[in-house]
């Protein structure tokens, strides 16, 4: 269960070739680009930089990943996350997951943007025509990870 | 007791400073703890670090809540809630 931090880009089709290759177990393959927009929060954005934890980062995504691999009977998982600056339409994240099935990969998937967007260290400024400021966290963000919380109080 | 304390991103910036080691009293042996000493050097600690800031805290690069004890040699980084993806 690789997971890379880099400045470079990176070929999803080239990572998710490499992820499955030979493996027959794999059925399925479900992957997720995140990609830098030129607007945000209704300014122009030129550019954008992102700062990492090293370190902490790496062990924060490897966690997240074993976490999906404890929820989803999966065959492997990649994260590839880019740090440093980056400009509109470049690549920011990519997630691929490939398992027996759709559901487990469409759901780990998910899973894993959503814990990386709330648990994983890093962080985005972006340089907008007033200047240069520090992404704010979206409560959505953390709504969309609490979806995938044990329920408080189970029956069970 | 020997720390190390990092700060990130923005709060680095607020701060003006990206870390330091610190010698720590043994009265000083929590997450929560350690926030409140450094708040005490007032100014841009005392606001950016504030009760209600929207903060986070990992020791030994691992999130930690405000009652995690500090121990000797940990690190100790203090960050805002992340933006990745």
């Amino acid at each position: 269960m690789p997971v890379r931090v880099q400045t470079g880009d990176f070929d999803a089709g080239a990572e998710i070739a490499a992820l499955r290759r030979g493996n027959p177990k794999v059925g399925a393959v479900a992957s997720f680009i995140g990609v830098c927009r030129d607007a945000n929060d209704g300014d122009a954005v030129s550019t954008m930089t992102l700062e990492h934890y090293p370190g902490m980062t790496e062990k924060a995504l490897e966690k997240i990943v074993a976490e999906a691999r404890t929820r989803w009977d999966v065959v492997d998982v990649l994260v590839v996350h880019r740090v440093g600056e980056l400009k509109p339409t470049d690549q920011i994240v990519l997630v691929v997951v490939a398992g027996a099935h759709r559901s487990e990969a469409f759901a780990a998937c998910e899973f894993v943007m959503d814990y990386l967007k709330t648990r994983a260290p890093f962080w985005k400024k972006e340089q907008t025509p007033k200047g240069t400021r520090w992404v704010e966290a979206r409560t959505s963000d953390d709504e969309a990870a609490q979806r995938w919380e044990p329920p408080k109080s189970s029956a069970a | 007791m020997k720390v190390k304390v990092l700060y990130l991103a923005s709060l680095r910036e607020q701060l003006g400073a990206t870390g330091e080691d610190l010698d720590l009293s043994p009265a000083v042996s929590t997450v929560a703890g350690l926030r409140t000493l450094l708040m005490a050097r007032g100014g841009a600690w005392q606001s950016a670090l504030a009760q209600g800031k929207a903060l986070r805290v990992a020791v030994n690069q691992e999130i930690a809540q405000p009652a995690t004890p500090v121990k000797q040699g940990d690190e100790i980084a203090f960050f805002p809630p992340v933006t990745g993806g």
